[in-house]
């Protein structure tokens, strides 16, 4: 039964991005250990961190697909879910450090000692055990969900109202975390990173393993995600974004559907933002900047809304652009960049990259079976 | 004015006395009383802004009466339920302008409609039975649209759009069906049709039709409430409200 949610009605789409995701989850972290450092083969190792990096984008660009191109939820405060899983990484590995600290205070964290607190905040309890703090990657972000979405669509708050919104959600939570009496470090965050579940961080082979599990992860939450869409909970979903007040009429609760989907998409974001803490080595405020959420919104747009593997997809490219074009003499220019490639998409590829590439394809193919259906361009 | 009998509310399945609402200051509905009984078929007539979309309004709970009593089979008050509460109660609603879901296959859309537990958990983990399969091939054999149920709701024309909504109904099988306007856009064949339909839906649902057509209405030969500024003008067999001098003034005459 499980396997039917996950596996019913596979099209190549997915099934071609599943084989992807589990063959980069394989062969990147074995040439990296295994290729000697001069071979075609070898990926150095930082490059498998910053396409590690890539991928945990890409899972939270699935998850925000799941509620803006599934559920019409026009979130403009995912960063908010992805930061809050990775604070949660974050304390986790902050209590690791231990007393190898700077300070070598063997409970305080090196920021709290430098504050001259006593003892540890309640809610920092816990986080030195690795279940406990992957339970709380999954429950902070998604019981924020929760409680923001009970009230927000419960009011039926839709449309550009929530987009604000959740917009303010994400500003308020870095004005939060800014400030050093949160007990979250302050500006400068969680850092400094030593072990995860005894394992070095900086070292090649938990690099190895984490770009390894993101890959899974990816492909866990694309399956998730993909499950969810196919049922007919998720053409309740779909309903909802193209009339949600005709789908009341037929006895359907939108505010709950919508409560589900933002919650298992915040958890799924969450998850992301876990696996990115520990990859870039550092967690600060500035994730939950308005323009990291907005960013997301993009790369979404950019790879195709509504088709999950077309928002990974947008993730990825925008990201590797990124990279390219902030390290050379284009760097000044990118937001420039980034900015006029989210209007030339919205204008010519409203369906985003992957929706007209597979346009095309169809296009090209069609001739081949039904000759008649376009004429021939004249000399 | 038409004040419901003693007894009239335990034995109709549709009960409205005294209703009124207001929208900034302007009143849709003044004093509205009706009452419907079960397997009762009626046809609403009324010249534009009478009130009849907004009664369907406050019978589906999209808009709350500032007065008045609105009940459902004697016992449920609507007043205090939401819109999904009450079409899970069994009152389906066809709107004026046909709103299926364009980005849906036709066979999808019975789907959505068809009886069914609408919790969050149920439809995520929905299964299909072989009954329900037979069921939705039925309707769309009923709606003359079982050759295109792999296509797009959003393909369909205008009257074809207002069928996949009457099918929709069916699919609720609600004990009450409010129609607005299905004839609307409709060539004279296929409202012809519409009507066999609905006379066919009628003999084991209760059902409302509001509707602009008088040849439809007296297609269906129902009984046939006027509306008038927000409250009942005449009601009776349709020759005789037709014949009704106040009806002929402020509707048949126009």
């Amino acid at each position: 039964m499980i396997a039917r949610f996950f596996l019913q009605n596979m099209d190549r789409r997915g099934g071609i991005f599943l084989a992807i995701v589990l063959a980069l989850a394989l062969l990147v972290p074995l040439s990296n250990l295994l290729m000697p450092a001069g071979s075609a083969f070898h990926v150095p190792t930082s490059t498998m961190s910053l396409w590690g990096k890539y991928l945990c984008y890409a899972l939270l660009a699935i998850s925000l697909d799941l509620v803006w191109g599934y559920c019409g939820i026009l979130s403009l405060g995912h960063g908010a879910f992805f930061a809050l899983g990775g604070y949660a990484m974050g304390m986790y590995l902050m209590r690791q450090i231990g007393s190898r600290g700077v300070y070598g205070n063997p409970v305080l964290p090196d920021f709290m000692v430098f504050l001259n607190w006593q003892e540890l905040p309640w809610y920092w309890y816990g986080f030195s055990s690795f279940p406990f703090a992957m339970l709380m990657v999954l429950a902070v972000p998604g019981l924020l969900a929760f409680i923001f979405g009970w009230f927000a669509f419960r009011s039926r708050v839709t449309g550009v109202y929530l987009s604000i919104i959740t917009q303010a959600l994400t500003y308020a939570l870095l004005l939060a975390f800014f400030r050093n009496d949160m007990g979250f470090g302050g500006n400068n965050g969680l850092t400094d990173f030593k072990d995860i579940l005894g394992f070095e961080v900086q070292a090649q082979g938990t690099r190895a393993a984490l770009f390894s599990m993101t890959c899974v992860m990816l492909a866990a939450g694309f399956l998730i995600a993909r499950g969810i869409v196919v049922s007919k909970l998720g053409k309740v979903v779909i309903a909802i974004r193209d009339a949600e007040s005709r789908i009341r009429f037929l006895g359907y609760r939108v505010d709950r559907f919508k409560l589900f989907v933002f919650t298992v998409s915040a958890c799924m974001a969450g998850i992301a933002g876990a696996l990115y803490v520990p990859q870039v080595g550092i967690i600060n405020p500035s994730e939950f900047a308005p323009a990291n959420s907005i960013e997301t919104v993009i790369w979404v747009a950019v790879g195709g809304r509504g088709t999950l593997v077309g928002a990974a997809l947008g993730a990825v490219v925008v990201n590797w652009a990124k990279t390219v074009f902030t390290s050379g003499f284009m760097a000044p220019y990118w937001l420039f960049a980034l900015g006029g490639l989210f209007v030339v998409v919205t204008l010519f590829l409203p369906k985003g990259i992957l929706g007209t590439a597979e346009a095309l394809w169809a296009r090209r193919r069609r001739p081949a079976s039904a000759p008649a259906a376009e004429p021939a361009p004249a000399e | 004015m038409n004040a419901p009998v003693p007894g009239a509310l335990t034995s109709s399945l549709l009960y409205l006395d005294g209703v009124s609402v207001s929208f900034d200051g302007f009143k849709a509905i003044r004093g509205l009383s009706l009452t419907i009984a079960p397997g009762e078929m009626r046809a609403i007539i009324g010249p534009n802004g009478a009130g009849k979309t907004t009664m369907m309004d406050i019978i589906t709970g999209k808009t709350k009466p500032d007065l008045g009593t609105v009940m459902f089979a004697g016992t449920v008050d609507l007043t205090r339920l939401d819109e999904a509460a009450i079409a899970n109660l069994g009152i389906g609603r066809k709107f004026q302008k046909p709103t299926v879901f364009d980005f849906h296959s036709i066979e999808d859309n019975i789907l959505l409609a068809l009886k069914s537990k609408r919790t969050v958990g149920r439809t995520l983990f929905w299964k299909t039975e072989s009954a329900q399969q037979k069921r939705i091939d039925e309707i769309l054999g009923i709606v003359k649209l079982a050759d295109r149920r792999d296509r797009l709701a959003g393909s369909l024309s205008h009257g074809q759009k207002q069928w996949l909504e009457i099918g929709m109904l069916l699919a609720q099988d609600p004990k009450l069906l409010l129609v607005d306007e299905p004839a609307a856009g409709m060539t004279d064949g296929e409202t012809a049709q519409t009507a066999v339909l609905l006379k066919e839906i009628a003999q084991d649902h209760s059902v409302i039709v509001v509707e602009h057509d008088m040849g439809f209405i007296r297609e269906l030969g129902v009984k046939v409430t006027v509306l008038h500024e927000g409250s009942v003008l005449a009601e009776g067999p349709l020759d005789q409200v037709s014949a009704n001098e106040r009806v002929v003034e402020v509707y048949l005459g126009r």
